[in-house]
């Protein structure tokens, strides 16, 4: 396997839309959407961290094993986050004297 | 590490690719560890947040949006440039190679400034927690609890910026020196991988930290 060179026109490309998902990010934030604007947020950030890791960090090119190792890392992330939402979000549900 | 002069494989390898793919697995490795690092702060940041969701609003109105916004392009537009420095090594181009590491080190610089002059202000205007913070309003504990966030998350992302730059002046160094080619350019590679890892926790501590609340802002 020989390392694969990107072409300077697939990193400005993937800058430019990078530079707009900030543009929009920023925009959205000042608009009322109620929840939307969590989502939003996050998900265009994680637009942005996808291009980033695709292009610029050449994921996309990286072997399955990376993949697996990213994506395992990722999972453990989700589930230190879940499992402690899981705990804090459910103690109020819990009613007992002196509480 | 015990190497041969003559060529830049390790005797323990079989081929240059095997080489190669071993270290940038290796640094995914670490970056996972790092993932893991920054998601205590993450964790602890989404916790709180769902506790308190309204004075964490309230405390993001105090973060300056505009330096926040610039830092943003900054630290994007210094990806493009390392990852244009990576591409340089890939063709041994090693005056673009030098010029993009340069370019570099001088938006991770120009990122750190804006964030001193950030910090500067929240000194100013006592929002630092344990030095001297002072806050209006029955919510000011809760307004520290953010704040307390906001110092620690950039606080921790700045601190690799700092080694992420002695990182690339290191490299920029030994590029000048011409030791890196098409042949080996491993550390340039993997230089490349942190700095943009740095920059994907800038892309979420932007919106967590500076866009939260925008919409509510003077209701």
């Amino acid at each position: 396997m020989v390392e694969h060179v990107e072409s300077k026109k697939v990193y400005f490309t993937v800058f430019v839309v990078l530079m707009v998902l900030t543009f929009i990010t920023i925009q959205v934030a000042f608009m009322d959407l109620g929840w939307l604007n969590n989502i939003l947020a996050l998900g265009i950030a994680v637009c942005k961290a996808t291009l980033v890791a695709l292009f610029f960090m050449h994921v996309r090119y990286s072997t399955r094993l990376t993949w697996v190792v990213i994506l395992g890392g990722l999972f453990w992330l989700g589930i230190m986050i879940a499992l402690t939402l899981s705990d804090y979000l459910t103690r109020s549900w819990l009613t007992y004297p002196g509480h | 590490m015990a190497k041969s002069h003559s060529t830049v494989l390790a005797h323990h390898f079989d081929s240059i690719e095997q080489q190669r793919e071993a270290s940038s697995l290796g640094m995914w490795i670490f970056l996972v560890t790092e993932i893991m690092f920054f998601g205590g702060l993450f964790t602890g940041y989404v916790v709180y947040r769902t506790i308190y969701p309204g004075v964490f609003a309230e405390g993001s109105h105090h973060l300056d949006i505009t330096l926040g916004g610039i830092n943003t392009v900054v630290l994007i537009t210094s990806s493009l440039t390392m990852a244009l420095a990576v591409r340089s090594a890939q063709m041994s181009n090693r005056k673009s190679l030098v010029i993009f590491l340069i370019l570099t080190i001088l938006l991770g610089l120009t990122f750190l400034g804006i964030k001193l002059v950030e910090y500067g202000h929240k000194f100013r205007d006592h929002l630092v927690p344990g030095f001297g913070f002072s806050y209006p309003g029955p919510e000011a504990g809760h307004v520290e609890l953010f704040f307390v966030f906001y110092f620690f998350m950039t606080g921790l992302h700045a601190l690799h910026m700092v080694a992420g730059v002695g990182v690339l002046t290191i490299l920029l160094i030994l590029a000048g020196r011409g030791l890196f080619s098409a042949e080996y350019y491993t550390p340039v590679e993997l230089a490349g991988l942190y700095w943009h890892f740095v920059d994907i926790i800038w892309i979420f501590l932007f919106p967590l930290l500076y866009l939260i609340g925008l919409h509510l802002k003077g209701s």
